[in-house]
């Protein structure tokens, strides 16, 4: 959508693309899972072709709520039963509490109107971020895109991650 | 009076410069969009935002704890 407003106008200075930024979330916590969506959507604000390349366990973010046990490896059946996943299950960096914090923090967020990491996914999709899933990890965890939300770009490795940073002029690794 | 209105009352930080953004991509050049938000940071967050987009505000008041911001959308 965002490409779509500038190359009709034109951007000042050049009429080609428009600048790029790219953030590597590679953390499943929710104190950082907020950042990364506050950031990729005001980027697209800012006319920015934002892409967001999710990896280890910023997957997490990615997986669907209703997911079941994933993978055919017993090691990876464990890891998606003790990392759930799903942007409502995200733990916090420090004070998780066995999930008392995360709840509290939701709550509060709730009682102060700031948009859920769940709002802000659907923001991010409206919005033109394209959402891009590492292939690698989810190989290693046993993901498969049916175990993730809709709307991702096709998954990819760090080949593509790091030819979009070339090119992009804010590049963050949340 | 704007060609369109935003409230973003009660919302907070990122969601007023989404707000705007996003009706200003529905807005043609030299429409005006209104943003009302309560946001203190948006005092900060929607002159920075507009002047990188190349919008120009027109009016900025504050009114009953309101912060009310008129741009007009970039000609080209």
């Amino acid at each position: 959508m965002t490409t779509e407003v500038q190359s009709e106008e034109g951007v000042e200075g050049s009429a080609s693309q428009p600048e790029r930024m790219v953030i590597i979330a590679a953390s499943g916590d929710l104190d950082k899972a907020w950042p990364v969506l506050i950031l990729a959507t005001t980027g697209a604000a800012y006319g920015l072709d934002v892409t967001v390349f999710f990896t280890f366990w910023g997957l997490t973010i990615l997986k669907r709520p209703d997911a079941g046990i994933s993978g055919e490896d017993w090691r990876q059946k464990m890891l998606s039963i003790f990392a759930k996943g799903s942007s409502d299950h995200l733990k916090l960096s420090t004070l998780n509490f066995a999930g008392m914090g995360p709840w509290m923090m939701k709550g509060l967020a709730s009682d102060k109107n700031v948009a859920s990491v769940q709002e802000l996914l659907e923001l991010a999709k409206d919005m033109g971020v394209t959402l891009m899933p590492c292939q690698m990890t989810m190989d290693l965890m046993g993901l498969s895109l049916d175990d993730m939300i809709d709307g991702l770009s096709e998954p990819a490795g760090a080949g593509s991650a790091i030819g979009l940073m070339k090119e992009a002029s804010i590049n963050l690794f949340i | 009076m704007a060609d369109i209105t935003v409230d973003a009352r009660g919302l907070q930080c990122p969601m007023p410069v989404l707000k705007i953004s996003q009706a200003m991509n529905k807005a043609t050049a030299g429409q005006t969009v209104e943003l009302v938000a309560s946001d203190r940071g948006a005092l900060s967050d929607i002159p920075a935002w507009a002047a990188d987009m190349g919008h120009t505000i027109k009016e900025q008041f504050e009114s009953d704890g309101e912060y009310h911001f008129v741009v007009e959308k970039r000609s080209g």
